[in-house]
C-alpha cells in the first residue's frame, strides 16, 4: 500500500497541482458537457438563440454605425465588417462573463469537493466556444451571400481565436478570483462588457482612430483580434495595425500569466471565503 | 493505510472582518489545533463532537478542500470524501446525466461509472425516471439517487460527513447497511455523525473532538458514553422558551418550567440507574381550561420516542383555574439503561393543543451499583423490563 502517499502540508499544494489538473481532466470534460447541455434547456427555440443574438446585435450595429453614422467600410460589405467584429467580441464577452461568474455559481461544489479550481473557469469558457462555432456557421453563410471567396487567410482565424480565448481566460481568472471575495465584481462585469462593445472596433473599422492614438487604442486586446478576424475573412492585411497587435499580445500574455498567478494564490482560501 | 495528522490547525478569519478590505482588527480563529491521531488500514473510525468542535474542518483538511495553515497529514491510498450527497447535481439534467456528472465530481472515471450504472440505478430505485430532469423528482428520489452514486464509490479511504440523514427510515436503513458493507469490506472509513446509533454500529474506534482538539479517543462504546454524559449540563430548574412561535398552539395555558428535585449526591437531571425518575412541571393558565391533559414523551439518545404518557388516566376531566399549577410526574418502575435521554412536554385542553416543547429537557441515566451487579451497562435497547424467567 505504498502506491500513492499523499502529504498535505501548508503551502505544499503547489507540487501536485499541475499533475492533479491532468488527473481531473474528465471532470473538466463533464463540467463543460453539463454547461453545454444546460445552456438552452427549457427555451422554446433552443439553440436558435445562439444564432439570433449575434445576428440581431449585428443588425443594430449596421444600422447605427453604417446607415446613420455612415462610417467607412474599407471596401467590405458593412454587415460583414460588423459581423467579423461581432464574432470574436461576443465570444470574448460571453467567455469572460461565464468565467467570472463560474466560481460563485459552483460555490457548492467548491466548498464540498477537492479538485483543481482552475477547471471551473476553464470549462465555463467551452460554452462560449460552442456559441462561437455556431456563429462561424453564420459567417460562412454571410460570406457565401456576399460572394467572398475564402483564401488561406481563413486559417488565421485559429491563432486569433486563440488570442481571444487567452484574453478572456486571463481576465476571467482575475475576475473570478476577485468575485469570490468581493462580489462587487459581479456588478463591474456588465459595465466592462457593455462599454467594451463600443470601445472595441465592433461596429466600425479601427482605421477611423487617429494614427497617434492607435497604439494606445491597442491596449484593448480585442482591437488586434477584431482586426485579425477581418483580415482573415477578407484577406486584406492593411486592416491589422501590427505595432498595436504586438502590444496586445504582450498584454494578453501578461494578463493570463498574472491571472493564473493570482488565481493560484487565492485558490486555497476559496472554500473558506466563498 | 496510515493517516497521521500532526498538529494540523487551520486558520479561519472571522466572517465579519472578511467583509472589510483592510481591517487591523481581524480576529484570529483556530478551527482545529493540536490534533494528532493515526488510523490504520481497514479501520472504521467515528468522529463526534458538538457543533463547532472542528469535525467538518477536519474533514475538509483531509479531503484537501481547504489547506492547513500548519501541520502535516499523510494519506496512503486513494481518498474520496463525501461531505454531502448530490454535490453538483444539476436540476435541469436528467437522472442519467446527473449520475455521470456526480460520479465525475466524486472522482470516478467514465468507465467506472458505466460499469456500475445499473447497480446505482437499482439501488436508488429510480429506473422509471432516468430520463426525467431531477428537478421533477420528489425530494426522496433525489436524495436516493444522490446517495446511490456516492455509495458506489470504491476508494481505499472514505471520508463521510453526516450523510445518512437522508430519505425515509427505510432508505436510511439501506444506507446504513451499505456503509456497514463498505467498512467491513476492508476499506478505511472516517465517519462524522451526530447519530450515535450509527456510530455504534459502524465504528470500532471513536475520536471525540471539542474546541478543535481531541478530548478522547478509544473504543466506541466507552467514548460515546462519556461524550453523551458530558453533553448535558443543566440547571435544576429549566424554564421553557418558545423559540419559534407556532400558530397551531393556542397558548392560553402555557408550560412554564420543569424542576428537578434537589439531590445532594447527583447533579440535576442525572440519576443513577434504578432510581425513580420524578420531576415537577409548572403550568400557567391565563384563562380557565377544561379537560386539561399533560403529556410527556421520553426519547432515546437517537431521537426515537420510547415511552409516551399523559395525565388523563390519573386525572380525568381535569379543570384548571386561572393561575399556576404544578404537576408532579413520576415514572414508577421504569429502569432505563445508562444513556442520555430527552423529554418532550405538551399540554392540551378541550380547545386543542395549548403548548408543546418537543425537546424540553434531558435526563442522564448513569451507572450505579445496581447496574453493575445486574450487568445492564452494556445492554442493547433502552428499557430494562421487570421480567420473570422460569423453567416450567
Amino acid at each position: 500500500m505504498n502506491q500513492s502517499r499523499l502529504v498535505i502540508e501548508a503551502g505544499k499544494a503547489e507540487q501536485h497541482y499541475w499533475l492533479d489538473l491532468w488527473r481531473y481532466r474528465e471532470l473538466f470534460y463533464f463540467l463543460s458537457w453539463r454547461d453545454l447541455l444546460v445552456r438552452y434547456k427549457q427555451t422554446a427555440i433552443g439553440v436558435l438563440w445562439a444564432v439570433l443574438r449575434p445576428v440581431l446585435t449585428t443588425a443594430a450595429f449596421v444600422i447605427v454605425f453604417g446607415r446613420l453614422a455612415k462610417m467607412p467600410s474599407e471596401g467590405i460589405p458593412y454587415p460583414l465588417l460588423v459581423f467579423a467584429g461581432m464574432l470574436p467580441w461576443q465570444f470574448f464577452s460571453s467567455a469572460l462573463s461565464e468565467a467570472s461568474n463560474s466560481l460563485v455559481l459552483n460555490a457548492n461544489m467548491i466548498s464540498k469537493i477537492y479538485f483543481p479550481r482552475l477547471i471551473v473557469p476553464a470549462s465555463s469558457i467551452i460554452v462560449a466556444l460552442g456559441d462561437f462555432f455556431i456563429s462561424l456557421g453564420i459567417l460562412a453563410a454571410m460570406m457565401a451571400f456576399y460572394r467572398i471567396l475564402p483564401t488561406w487567410h481563413l486559417f488565421l482565424l485559429i491563432p486569433f481565436t486563440g488570442v481571444a480565448f487567452l484574453a478572456s481566460f486571463g481576465a476571467g481568472l482575475w475576475l473570478a478570483a476577485l468575485n469570490v471575495e468581493y462580489r462587487d465584481f459581479r456588478y463591474v462585469l456588465p459595465f466592462i462588457v457593455q462599454f467594451g462593445a463600443y470601445l472595441s472596433p465592433v461596429g466600425f473599422s479601427s482605421s477611423i482612430v487617429p494614427e497617434k492614438w492607435r497604439l494606445l487604442y491597442s491596449l484593448n486586446p480585442m482591437v488586434g483580434v477584431i482586426e485579425g478576424f477581418r483580415w482573415a475573412i477578407t484577406g486584406t492585411p492593411s486592416l491589422v495595425y501590427w505595432p498595436g497587435f504586438a502590444v496586445s499580445l504582450l498584454l494578453v500574455a501578461l494578463i493570463t500569466l498574472t491571472g493564473v498567478w493570482y488565481f493560484r494564490k487565492t485558490e486555497r482560501a476559496f472554500a473558506d471565503v466563498i | 493505510m496510515r493517516d497521521v495528522l500532526a498538529a494540523a490547525p487551520k486558520r479561519v478569519w472571522s466572517r465579519l472582518s472578511r467583509k472589510t478590505l483592510a481591517d487591523p482588527t481581524r480576529e484570529e480563529f483556530w478551527a482545529v489545533q493540536n490534533l494528532s491521531f493515526e488510523i490504520r488500514q481497514g479501520e472504521a473510525v467515528g468522529i463526534i463532537g458538538r457543533n463547532g468542535a472542528g469535525k467538518s474542518t477536519l474533514l475538509k483538511l483531509l479531503s484537501r478542500i481547504t489547506e492547513p495553515s500548519t501541520g502535516r497529514i499523510e494519506v496512503d491510498g486513494r481518498l474520496a470524501s463525501l461531505l454531502e450527497v448530490g454535490t453538483g447535481f444539476h436540476p435541469e439534467l436528467t437522472g442519467r446525466e446527473n449520475v455521470y456528472l456526480n460520479g465525475a465530481i466524486l472522482g470516478m472515471t467514465r468507465r467506472e461509472i458505466k460499469s456500475r450504472f445499473d447497480e446505482i440505478v437499482a439501488f436508488a430505485e429510480v429506473e422509471r425516471f432516468l430520463d426525467t430532469p431531477v428537478k421533477r423528482y420528489s425530494s426522496g428520489m433525489y436524495m436516493r439517487l444522490a446517495f446511490a452514486v456516492a455509495a458506489h464509490l470504491e476508494p481505499e479511504i472514505l471520508v463521510v460527513d453526516e450523510v445518512l440523514a437522508v430519505g425515509d427510515m427505510e432508505f436510511q436503513k439501506k444506507c446504513l447497511g451499505k456503509m456497514e458493507d463498505v467498512s467491513h469490506g476492508g476499506r478505511t472509513v472516517l465517519f462524522v455523525s451526530h447519530n450515535m446509533d450509527a456510530i455504534l454500529r459502524l465504528c470500532s474506534r471513536v475520536i471525540h473532538l471539542a474546541k478543535g482538539t481531541v478530548v478522547d479517543i478509544g473504543p466506541t462504546p466507552a467514548v460515546v458514553a462519556k461524550y453523551l454524559a458530558s453533553q448535558n449540563e443543566q440547571s435544576a430548574v429549566i424554564e421553557f422558551q418558545q423559540t419559534s412561535p407556532s400558530d397551531s398552539l393556542r397558548r392560553s395555558a402555557i408550560l412554564l418550567k420543569a424542576e428537578w428535585p434537589s439531590s445532594e449526591t447527583h447533579s440535576p437531571w442525572t440519576i443513577p440507574y434504578g432510581d425513580e425518575i420524578s420531576f415537577v412541571i409548572t403550568v400557567e393558565c391565563r384563562e380557565p381550561i377544561r379537560a386539561a391533559e399533560l403529556g410527556v414523551a421520553l426519547y432515546a439518545p437517537t431521537g426515537t420516542e420510547i415511552a409516551s404518557s399523559t395525565s388523563i388516566l390519573a386525572l380525568p376531566d381535569l379543570e384548571l383555574s386561572r393561575g399556576t399549577h404544578h404537576f408532579r410526574v413520576t415514572y414508577r418502575g421504569l429502569k432505563l439503561v445508562p444513556h442520555s435521554y430527552s423529554f418532550g412536554v405538551g399540554l392540551r385542553s378541550s380547545f386543542g393543543m395549548e403548548d408543546y416543547y418537543p425537546k424540553a429537557f434531558a435526563l442522564d441515566v448513569v451507572q450505579s451499583t445496581e447496574s453493575s451487579i445486574t450487568k445492564v451497562d452494556g445492554f442493547l435497547g433502552y428499557v430494562v423490563p421487570d421480567v420473570d424467567y422460569a423453567l416450567s
